[in-house]
């Protein structure tokens, strides 16, 4: 596993995606969007229908999370990762509009592993349960659609060095099959 | 008979939710902080590290420790010796929860119905278990229980031939399915026994024992460190990403059965542990 900490910042761009690899820890910075379940589904609902999604998905990494609410003079609460498996049946849709990234916890199918191959993708994990340090990371947390779904609508976010490690590289490299077969006894 | 007003267990609730997601017990400190110290993969040390600052920021800027502040879920053990007066104990309950959530700044994360997945906006309604017990008390544990690791949760019928050997098998393989998901190191809670809803509601109530608590009977003590035993060999480690602390600790518990059954609940508790109880 390489130990060296990249620094990338979104839109990422084919050269970046094929240079990182499982494993390897990142930090972003730049723009990223939020998206959980429900919003999938809305999303998915607005590409059957022809119609606009609210950001447009290219070269994009979407954070799977839905935030505990501010309080007054934070920027945002608590928000850690949810569970990323719970949106495999959407990637490819998303993948074949542009999106580049995901970040969530846990691992994911092996349809989603090819599919982040196939489509020259990345996939992120970061730390579940650690959403008041993470938080930290958050300079700007904007809702741009679906309020109606209260913690699950979709947000825009600014982050500074958020930290994540690449789980699904471009070449099929599994970070969680890996861990097994180093530490499994 | 002794009597309660409602009121007092509507702000019980209400302070319990708010501190249990931004206070975590001593305990829970002390089992992740000994995992670290085992830990031999460095990444998983990183986590864990992570983990306990994370902690401590919650301590600190009453911020909730993980965003998903759960399912609530409240225990009761009412003595039979007392009488609420004011709301029904139902509804007192129901406001605690509303309440808390929304003073607190707590997410609310419950639909009013599972099919048209609406959100109720203040996490009603809690998930309420009462027992009725001797005296004039009421103890009140409050559990803010996260859905990723309820999520990777089994229950299996076993046969009586599969006996010790298959509860073994199914639970170490309900963690290894969990893989990264539930947000390892977990609290393992375990109902061996019962009928298909008691081994699921003692599994639940195995995780209101202090993390790491054994059972009090030898065979079933045994049970539980060969399970932790074989757990943290799978080598998932802290959230997945390798390493040996896959489990704090697991919890079992037993109940009679039928001469036909062998029921196995896994209730899987990530290492977000907000538990706390009160007594009134
Ligand atoms: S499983 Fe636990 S730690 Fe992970 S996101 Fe859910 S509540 Fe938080």
């Amino acid at each position: 596993m390489m130990n060296d900490v990249v620094k990338i910042r979104p839109p990422l761009d084919e050269k970046t995606v094929r240079s990182l690899k499982a494993g390897q820890r990142v930090l972003i910075t730049g723009t990223i969007y939020t998206a959980r379940d429900a919003a999938h589904k809305r999303m998915m609902e607005l590409i059957k229908k022809n119609e606009p999604l609210p950001f447009d998905l290219k070269g994009q990494i979407i954070y799977y999370v839905g935030p505990t609410p501010a309080k007054p003079g934070q920027v945002v609460g608590s928000a850690g990762p949810t569970t990323s498996s719970r949106m495999d049946s959407y990637m490819e849709t998303l993948y074949k509009l542009g999106l580049k990234g995901t970040i969530g916890k846990g691992n994911r199918s092996q349809e989603v592993i090819d599919l982040v191959r196939k489509y020259k993708a990345v996939h992120f994990s970061n730390i579940g349960g650690a959403g008041a340090l993470i938080a930290k990371t958050i300079r700007k947390c904007e809702m741009i659609a679906f309020e109606d779904l209260g913690t699950e609508a979709i947000h825009r976010m600014e982050v500074e060095n958020f930290s994540a490690i690449v789980a699904y590289d471009s070449e099929g490299n599994d970070l969680y099959k890996e861990a097994i077969k180093q530490y499994g006894r | 008979m002794r009597q309660i007003d409602s009121q007092v267990l509507t702000e019980t609730v209400e302070k319990g939710f708010i501190e249990i997601t931004h206070l975590p017990g001593g305990d829970l400190i002390a089992a992740l902080d000994k995992a670290r110290q085992e830990e031999d993969s460095p990444i998983g040390k990183d986590i864990l590290t992570q983990l306990l600052e994370n902690a401590r920021l919650g301590r600190e800027e009453q911020t909730p420790i993980c965003q998903d502040t759960g399912n609530s879920i409240v225990f009761m053990e009412i003595g039979q010796d007392v009488h609420i007066v004011g709301e029904t104990l139902s509804d007192a309950v129901r406001r605690g929860v509303s309440q808390g959530y929304t003073k607190g700044y707590l997410r609310a994360s419950i639909v009013g119905d599972p099919l048209e997945r609406k959100n109720t906006r203040d996490n009603t309604p809690p998930f309420v278990h009462t027992e009725i017990t001797s005296g004039d008390r009421i103890k009140i544990t409050m559990m803010a229980k996260g859905s990723g690791c309820e999520n990777m949760s089994r229950f299996k019928m076993l046969t009586p031939a599969q006996g010790r050997q298959g509860v073994v098998d199914f639970v170490v393989d309900t963690v290894l399915q969990g893989g990264g998901k539930p947000c390892p190191p977990l609290i393992v809670g375990v109902g061996i026994g019962g009928t298909f809803d008691m081994a699921t509601y003692i599994a639940k109530k195995s995780l209101f024992r202090p993390v790491g608590e054994h059972h009090p009977e030898p065979h079933v003590k045994e049970l539980e460190e060969e399970l932790l035993e074989k757990i943290n060999n799978l080598g998932l480690g802290p959230q997945g990403w390798g390493g040996r602390a896959t489990a704090l600790a697991v919890h079992v518990e037993t109940y009679p059965c039928h001469i036909a059954s062998l029921p196995v609940a896994v209730n899987i508790e990530c290492h977000s542990h907000r538990v706390k109880t009160v007594t009134i």
